[in-house]
């Protein structure tokens, strides 16, 4: 059963976007009034819509893309069996400083998001807040075949099988565990899409707000945070 | 002749840019010489460079209120008002700054000014590692002042004077007039109040860029984040700057400022190489205990 809800959805976006109970077809707006919280604890938060800057195009954008693609901050967040991998890297071994890449301990300050492996549905709605707090442009990198298609948690009952159905992924990096070096080059794909100005996920998710809050309020039942975060 | 007051601020301004590139170029080479230390390559020594073009170059940026964006606007203004009343180069035009029109006092005044401003914009961000960074801070602030004051204390009681130029001048003549050959217990007290004023390994747990408890600015982010980098380059060099012109002799010209600098920012990544990282407890009891006495001892030594 799962293999056919899976594949259905990634080739009609239409399909994810009707989940039982929540009306919204593609390009109109769902009701966005933070509407899993308690009415006294509404007022705590902003419902506003995330606003899509850029992309834009020039000289100047140019340099920053290259400054972006040398100045990679990624945040310390480890999502799954994945992160074990991002350790590694710190080390004289692998060393990924000579990259221009450090770790960032919060969203606010950092531009990378690596979503470690499986995603389960309790963590995916951590996932959203943070890469919702992230300052554009922010890039994703997704590791391992779980963030793929699910890999071997492919029809388990509490994880995501494809990451980009709720957050836009610019790199991906195939393996069961992909070793660091493996990592090492996604990072180096990372930044030469960065540098050619493709990287422009912050736009993608601004732009599909409603298809991407709909796929998430689809898995994640008890949503008792904002719509969106920042 | 003393140049006019519009020349006095473009030198002013030239001085202040001379002094950002350069500590900028001092936090790239020493982040290179620990890695090389921990066998590593290490980041290029223009990283600082490119995260302030990167960090500047953010499309959006949140602000939690008036008090949060002026935060980073009183941190900066206390590294370039550091900067600005100590005479970089003893001598120059371009890089005497304003250091007739202030004092020491002012000086030290700044040092803790921007560190106050700050704590104050921190808090307004709301997160809750913000105000454990700032109260970490400021302990800390308060314990490494002690020694630090106390040497203050000593070298003016020494020279008879507050004036930094006048200090700089008294230890012109040969390296055996600095105030590290002639009062060397005030300048060992205020070099470990130096380890804990850069925030290097053992007093590195106020701001960990890279770890959880990142400090006051866990909320700062984009061209916010990239003025307090700034300052993190100015005020190095300010700081360095001051420390070389009270024990080490000042500088005549540009070359011996830099080497000078180079080698007490050094003595930082030396001992923090070493050494682990104290708690903040650890590091209260540390600063009040033998760098005060050593302190005690500076002031008692000249007072009587």
């Amino acid at each position: 059963m799962s293999d056919i809800k899976f594949t259905r959805a990634l080739a009609d976006p239409d399909h994810a976007l009707k989940p039982a109970g929540r009306p919204g077809p593609l390009g109109k707006p769902l009701v966005l009034a933070n509407d899993g919280l308690p009415e006294e604890e509404k007022a705590w938060f902003c419902d506003a819509y995330p606003t899509a800057s850029g992309p834009y195009k020039g000289i100047l954008e140019n340099f920053l893309n290259w400054a972006r693609s040398k100045s990679l901050w990624i945040l310390g967040f480890g999502t799954g069996c994945g992160a074990i991998e991002l350790r590694p890297l710190m080390t004289s071994r692998f060393d990924m400083y000579r990259f221009g890449i450090q770790p960032r301990p919060t969203p606010r300050q950092s531009s990378v998001f690596v979503i470690g492996g499986y995603a389960s549905v309790k963590t995916l709605k951590r996932i959203v807040r943070s890469y919702e707090q992230m300052m554009g442009p922010k890039f994703v990198v997704a590791l391992g075949s779980c963030t793929i298609n699910g890999g071997m948690y492919w029809d388990s009952y509490n994880t995501i099988n494809a990451i980009e159905h709720y957050i836009p992924v610019d790199v991906y990096i195939a393996g069961c565990m992909p070793r660091p070096e493996a990592l090492l080059a996604g990072f180096k794909e990372l930044q030469r899409k960065i540098r050619r100005g493709e990287c422009e996920g912050a736009v993608k998710y601004a732009e599909n707000f409603e298809w991407y809050k709909a796929n998430q309020k689809k898995v994640i039942h008890d949503w008792n945070m904002p719509d969106y975060n920042y | 002749m003393e140049p006019s007051i519009p020349l006095r601020i473009a030198y002013a301004f030239a001085s202040l840019a001379v002094i950002t590139v350069y500590g900028l170029l001092l936090i790239g080479s020493m982040a290179r010489i620990s890695a090389k230390v921990q066998g590593r390559v290490g980041q290029p020594v223009w990283q600082p460079f490119i995260d302030i073009v990167k960090s500047s170059g953010k499309r959006n940026s949140i602000s939690h209120g008036v008090m949060f964006w002026l935060g980073p606007v009183f941190r900066l203004a206390g590294g370039v008002g550091t900067y600005m009343f100590v005479p970089a180069v003893l001598g120059s035009v371009v890089f005497q700054n304003f250091s007739m029109s202030g004092d020491l006092l002012l000086v030290m005044y700044f040092i803790f000014f921007g560190q106050l401003g700050m704590a104050l914009g921190a808090s307004e961000g709301g997160h809750p590692y913000s105000a454990i960074g700032v109260s970490r801070g400021l302990a800390q602030m308060t314990a490494f002042e002690v020694p630090f004051a106390l040497s203050i204390i000593s070298i003016a009681v020494q020279y008879g004077t507050l004036d930094i130029t006048k200090i700089v001048m008294a230890q012109q003549g040969g390296f055996l007039n600095w105030t590290l050959f002639t009062n060397p217990l005030a300048v060992v007290a205020a070099m470990i109040a130096f380890l804990g004023m850069s925030g290097h390994n053992p007093f590195s747990v106020v701001i960990a860029p890279q770890e959880i408890p990142i400090g006051p600015p866990t909320e700062y982010q984009s061209n916010l984040l990239g003025m307090l980098q700034t300052n993190r380059a100015v005020f190095n060099g300010a700081k360095l700057v001051l420390y070389m012109n009270l024990f080490f002799g000042g500088a005549t010209n540009v070359p011996v400022m830099v080497v000078k600098t180079f080698l007490i920012y050094f003595v930082n990544i030396f001992v923090g190489q070493a050494f682990p990282r104290f708690r903040t407890d650890q590091a209260i009891r540390f600063f009040l205990g033998v760098p005060t006495l050593i302190g005690i001892a500076a002031v008692v030594l000249f007072a009587f």
